[in-house]
């Protein structure tokens, strides 16, 4: 039966309900900003529902790939959910699965960044797809996304192909009203066709599959359900029309709207930007002279139009990087519908930037990392603890897993010259060890490298909204896994100096720094670890252990400011008046690592019972 | 119905709970409804914003200059988003100095009130009761009861009920 219900649910959410409500039966993933919530609604539809459905937070992107595509060979609908630089870490399967194809219907949900709002750069997935030669869908609101998760399937398992739905920050985080069904129940059972022509596919076999995705992709784009929908304007715009796709046509929709525009120019919306229609293509060669394109963010429509009279991001009549925002979408639209311009207003002013939290365990590892090695080098990585940035204590970013390759690359560079070599402390949080750490840490090892590297583990992946580890042993859908130990891992990687500690105790943990620094000095020295271990203290479970303390600061303090700026605790205040620093009402928990990182001992710590 | 609302303020201060219940209790009170926040490391402190459409939109965002009414859940919050108003829209600020037409020191009464965590709904109170948002006391009260995790359901009722009792400020 289908039971219809109006909801309000985020695009990640409507795009999960989409997922359970079609089918699928298999939901992997590895959070990031903007796609974490995707798979944590499949758990929460798929359990309202009960709906069965086999969901799991993979280590990385490539896994989840691989253990959805090998789902999807078994004939069931399955789905991976990623940032747009998860696919960079899947593109290897992702490229191949194009040729090789899927059985039962694979819908990648790639979410990109434009802006970038969380994300180290703002690249187009829609490009990967056109790389790839697989179809893109790329939804402008919430309850699109959710309608084109089905259509998604439906396309993959017709030309056994999968197919990426790429919906942008601004579908992924808003929220809508959106119709919910009920799931649909395939109840297939798993049944995998041997075929080594196709699954094992040596290279002689490629040149075919190649030949027979080309003719897939062909047919796509001949597909008349594929033509781009349009709002036909009266004729007042002769030869003229605007072309969107995405967010960036629903911002050219409104705006056309409060223009009083709407309905007097065509404006073609495109669902699938790749392949994008044959037909359509030709009608905009023929019947247009000016043609503006509002695409995020890359031009993949513009460049498969590529005909004269086409512009947008590639001729820069939209600006060619960046977020399409309706007030930029504005002044492009007013000057090509020649309208006069909007009057000029203050654009909002640049925020508050972000820290760590007050309490936060990485703070009192970065101070120490910080204070003892002044002229250290500290390659980092990606996750709250980025934010060590803050504090001098975190000199690159790159992407997941990068710190230690970089920190060995940085080792090898300054030993090369002879002489003494600065110390690398790296830093890396435990779900990014997971990720993409373990390889890079046995490369170090093997390779010679002699340096520090620190793993913050909160016991979280805090960042993207705390999702478990495999090191904490629960499972996405909450049921308990076998645990598996960041310090057997680093063991079994050849790793002879490791110490565990907790950051809050700076003493111990400073002098574990030090002697981690001899014994990279040391004749026989390699790749050090320390393992800081504190869990993040948005875990409401974990902190009912803590003990949390009064802070004061005497009139001993002197106003050197070090807890302000160098330690950056918002907790921590300067009161212009008496030229002291004072504990903020509300805002510090009383972790007492304060009372460590003032050089005069004016923080003053008393043990109360109760967390604020 | 068309209403474009703005909500800014710093990570933590429950900019997301806001947008929720205001989207809520626009589908409740029988329109459509699309909004858009921040998330991921802005969360942590920054400085973050949410958007309000309600009525027949399809972007989530506002432009510069079209919305409606705002929430501020600090004086630098309105500083640095009050870009986002049009002309005369009531800017509805959380600030000790309560000197404006809708500003009120929404934190002191939530920490009166033993509900230091629902500055943002004592906010919403005030707001509603001065029938600044499109809806009805009533419906915004069962929405903050759907939508509370149960334990905050009791303080946030608390403090929206302190907000919307508020006798201060223009009215």
């Amino acid at each position: 039966m289908d039971c219809i219900e109006n909801r309000i649910l985020m695009g990640n959410e409507a795009i999960g309900r989409g997922l359970v409500e079609a089918g699928c039966t298999l939901a992997t993933s590895y959070p990031g900003t903007p796609a974490s919530e995707v798979l944590e609604s499949v758990v929460a539809f798929a359990r309202e529902t009960g709906a069965p459905v086999h969901t799991e937070w993979s280590v990385n992107e490539k896994v989840a790939y691989e253990v959805a595509l090998a789902n999807s060979y078994a004939g069931k609908r399955s789905s991976v959910a990623m940032k747009q630089v998860g696919l960079n870490v899947a593109s290897d399967p992702f490229m191949r699965s194009a040729y090789l194809g899927v059985v039962g219907g694979l819908v990648v949900v790639v979410a990109d960044d434009p802006g970038p709002h969380s994300s180290q750069t703002e690249q187009d997935s829609r490009f990967f797809s056109l790389f790839a030669h697989i179809p893109v869908f790329d939804p402008s609101t919430p309850a699109e996304a959710k309608d084109m998760v089905e259509r998604a399937f439906s396309l993959s398992e017709e030309y056994e192909l999968p197919v990426m739905l790429r919906p942008t920050t601004r579908v992924c985080h808003a929220r809508q009203n959106v119709i919910c069904r009920a799931p649909r129940r395939l109840s297939r059972k798993a049944s995998f066709e041997k075929n080594p022509a196709r699954w094992v596919a040596t290279p002689r076999y490629l040149t075919k599959l190649h030949g027979l995705l080309n003719e897939k992709v062909e047919a796509i784009a001949r597909d008349k359900s594929f033509l781009p929908t349009r709002i036909a304007g009266d004729g007042s715009f002769a030869r003229r029309c605007i072309i969107a796709s995405g967010v960036a046509y629903a911002n050219v929709h409104d705006l056309l709207r409060e223009m009083g525009v709407l309905g007097r120019i065509d404006c073609y919306k495109v669902n699938l930007p790749y392949p994008l229609n044959r037909d359509f293509i030709e009608t905009i060669d023929q019947q247009y002279d000016t043609v503006m394109v509002f695409e995020e963010t890359y031009p993949t429509i513009e460049c498969q139009l590529a005909a004269r009279g086409v512009r947008g991001r590639r001729t820069k009549d939209v600006p060619n990087c960046g977020e399409l925002t309706p007030d930029i979408i504005d002044e492009v639209l007013r000057k090509f519908l020649g309208l006069s311009p909007t009057a000029k207003t203050e654009p909002a002013a640049p925020g508050v930037r972000p820290t760590l939290c007050p309490g936060c365990p990485h703070r009192a590892a970065f101070f120490a990392i910080r204070e003892t090695f002044p002229d250290g080098i500290f390659p980092s990585d990606i996750g709250c603890y980025t934010l060590g940035m803050n504090f001098g204590a975190v000199d690159t970013c790159h992407c997941m897993g990068a710190c230690i390759s970089q920190g060995a690359g940085f080792y090898h560079a300054y030993s090369a010259d002879g002489g003494a070599f600065p110390t690398v402390v790296v830093t890396i949080g435990d779900s990014t060890f997971f990720h993409a750490g373990i390889p890079a840490l046995v490369n170090a090892v093997f390779s010679g490298a002699r340096i520090i590297v620190v793993i913050l583990d909160n016991g979280t992946t805090a960042m993207t909204g705390s999702q478990p580890t495999p090191q904490v042993g629960i499972r996405a859908d909450g049921s308990r896994g076998r645990r598996v130990f960041i310090a057997d891992l680093v063991s079994a990687s050849g790793v002879s100096f490791l110490r565990r500690c907790d950051p809050y105790d700076m003493e111990t943990f400073r002098h574990h720094l030090i002697e981690a620094d001899g014994y990279i000095r040391s004749n026989d020295g390699g790749v050090a670890v320390i393992i800081a271990e504190h869990p993040c203290i948005l875990d409401r479970d974990s902190m009912k252990n803590q003990t949390f303390y009064e802070m004061t600061v005497e009139d001993s303090c002197v106003g050197c400011r070090i807890c302000i700026n160098t330690f950056e605790c918002p907790g921590l205040v300067f009161d212009e008046g008496t030229k002291k620093a004072v504990i903020a009402d509300g805002v510090c928990i009383g972790c007492g690592v304060c009372s460590t990182a003032c050089p005069v001992g004016a923080i003053s710590a008393d043990s109360r019972s109760e967390s604020i | 119905m068309n209403q474009q609302i703005i909500i800014s303020g710093l990570g933590g201060q429950g900019i997301l709970f806001l947008t929720k219940l205001l989207a809520q209790a626009a589908m409740d009170s029988g329109n459509d409804v699309i909004t858009s926040e921040t998330h991921g490391m802005a969360m942590r402190g920054g400085t973050v914003v949410s958007h309000v459409k309600i009525g027949s939109f399809l972007s989530p965002l506002i432009r510069t200059g079209q919305a409606d009414m705002g929430f501020f859940l600090t004086a630098g919050s309105f500083e640095i988003h009050r870009a986002f108003l049009r002309e005369g829209a009531p800017a509805v600020i959380n600030t000790p100095r309560t000197d404006g037409p809708f500003a009120i020191d929404a934190a002191a009464i939530a920490r009166e009130a033993g509900a230091r965590m629902a500055t943002n709904l004592v906010l919403l109170g005030f707001a509603v009761k001065r029938d600044l948002p499109f809806c009805t006391v009533s419906i915004m009260r069962e929405a903050i009861g759907r939508l509370s995790p149960s334990r905050h359901r009791q303080m946030n009722i608390e403090g929206f009920e302190r907000g919307l009792n508020y006798e201060g400020g223009a009215s």
